[in-house]
């Protein structure tokens, strides 16, 4: 479970992130959800401690992240898988090394259990024959699950996933977020999503967060949705003419 | 901006970049990549400028001892020094410090802006430490293969062109470069060439580290990068070359 109780975040001047405060359960899909710009993005990096905050506090089971030193924020980053918005692959090494890299840094795994293990994790995002190849020689799409099983190669026990399935087809769209749910489930992870996409909202979305100009403007889940009398929640969820018509059958 | 900031921001990411591994063998095998990339990799460019400089200063050295009171063993004492001395560690390490301080800093700055970075520290990796601390052990261990091979190439092309152009004969040459030969040079030089190995791994990875940005930027880094890392070199020089021979 991760917690996040009055989180405030400026850049310069600007405020992006006001007073957010929110639970994100474990086993469960928590997503984010907002406008671009919002300030989505700089929220999560405000919970792993990529940006400072301002004030506020994040909770990693009751752990106070940003009161640790170095090593104790190491610590937690270890249980934390990330799929950062931009795929964020290194770009000197193959698809299978980006997958093994955090096994080899953490575990005492021999060459071929690293190697089974991405196989396996690679296996998931639909990518079996993609091990030998290089970033530079994927698609935007093929990128975004490569990051998605590196994330989630070690295991973690919260993982966080900007806009997973941005740039990716219906179908395996739907494959990314039945897997991400899958795995939330199965191991019990506290997994953050942030999308835009209606239909893994609708699909997967536990608990939702509707974030607007920094501020929490709304929470609950999959079926409040539909029904919000909240205005700029009903202009983001009924955006496109498709949920337009499926309101109108309401 | 103000340089004391930029010198206390320098001494703490060498601060996290040196503290301990997570895993001492992925840093080995990183510090022998790092020695290929760097090392092995400025051979080629090492050789064909030492070769060059050894063979100007003799011909030029010839042309200038033209008068009956220099021997003209001069010469062989001329080329050996002024390699030994300051050709090899300086001027090698300026050239180095544009070849490899350029890639270093936009290597570090492109990862940063790509998020690669950030993508270490999520995983609980040290990012300076595993990106910056192996490519500074392998330059500064690497600087003194470097530096005897140019010493050792710069005399030889010396040699070479000296023969070629008939300024100096063979004994006269080889008298020239044996003549009261202080070893305490060659030591002094591998110390300079050390020092400056240290400089050109780490200042370009300074200034890729904190890039901001986009490719602009990481291009601003990597110019940044060489631009600082000359000046420091020739600072050094000038202030290693005061404390060790005066
Ligand atoms: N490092 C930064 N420096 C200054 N401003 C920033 C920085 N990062 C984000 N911002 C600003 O914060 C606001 C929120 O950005 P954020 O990246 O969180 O948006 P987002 O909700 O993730 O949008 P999108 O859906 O387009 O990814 C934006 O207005 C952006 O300009
Ligand atoms: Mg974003």
């Amino acid at each position: 479970m991760i917690q996040i109780n009055n989180i405030s975040k400026s850049f310069g001047d600007r405020k992006v992130l006001n007073d957010v405060t929110f639970t994100f359960e474990s086993g469960k899909t928590n997503i984010i959800i907002g406008q671009s710009g919002s300030g989505k993005t700089a929220l999560i990096r405000c919970m792993v401690g990529l940006n400072e905050i301002d004030s506020g506090e994040v909770l990693y089971d009751g752990r106070s992240f940003h009161t640790l030193d170095f090593k104790g924020k190491k610590e937690i980053r270890k249980e934390i898988g990330m799929l950062f918005q931009g795929s964020a692959l290194f770009d000197s090494k193959t698809v299978e090394e980006n997958v093994v890299f955090p096994l080899s840094m953490f575990t005492d795994l021999s060459e071929a259990e690293k190697r089974e293990r991405a196989n396996f994790c690679l296996q998931r995002v639909n990518l079996p024959n993609a091990g030998k190849l290089y970033p530079s020689e994927l698609s935007g799409g093929m990128k975004k699950r490569v990051a998605i099983a590196r994330a989630i190669s070690v295991q973690p026990k919260y993982l966080y996933c900007d806009e997973p399935n941005s740039g990716l087809d219906p179908k395996t769209s739907i494959v990314i977020d039945t897997l991400i749910k899958e795995i939330t489930e199965e191991y019990g992870i506290t997994t953050v999503v942030i999308t835009h996409d209606m239909n893994s909202v609708l699909e997967i979305g536990d608990n939702i967060l509707f974030i607007y100009n920094g501020v929490k403007w709304w929470e609950g889940n999959h079926s409040d949705i539909l029904k919000t009398t909240n205005q700029e929640l009903q202009d983001f969820v009924y955006a496109t003419k498709f949920m337009k018509e499926l309101k109108t059958k309401f | 901006m103000n340089p004391l900031f930029h010198f206390g921001r320098y001494v703490i990411l060498m601060k996290r970049a040196f503290s301990k591994p997570e895993k001492s063998s992925i840093y080995i095998s990183r510090i022998f990549e790092e020695m290929n990339i760097l090392g092995i990799g400025s051979l080629g460019i090492v050789a064909i400028i030492s070769v060059f400089m050894g063979a100007v200063i003799t011909i030029q050295s010839a042309f200038n001892f033209e008068s009956p009171l220099i021997p003209i063993y001069a010469v062989g004492v001329a080329v050996r020094d002024s390699m030994i001395l300051e050709f090899s560690p300086a001027i090698i390490s300026l050239i180095l410090a544009g070849k490899v301080g350029s890639s270093i800093a936009s290597e570090i700055g492109t990862m940063r802006v790509t998020e690669q970075i950030d993508a270490l520290e999520i995983m609980g990796i040290n990012s300076a430490g595993y990106l910056i601390q192996p490519k500074i052990i392998a330059s500064v261990l690497f600087s003194p293969v470097l530096i005897v091979f140019s010493m050792f190439l710069g005399i030889l092309g010396g040699y070479v062109f000296g023969l070629l152009t008939g300024v100096v004969t063979d004994y006269e040459y080889v008298y020239g470069i044996t003549y009261s030969f202080r070893p305490y040079n060659v030591f002094y030089a591998l110390i300079k060439a050390g020092v400056f190995a240290f400089i050109i791994a780490s200042v370009p990875a300074y200034h890729g580290y904190y890039t901001k940005g986009g490719s602009f930027e990481v291009g601003r880094s990597s110019t940044k990068g060489v631009v600082y890392s000359s000046v420091l070199i020739l600072a050094f020089d000038l202030i290693l070359t005061q404390l060790l021979l005066a």
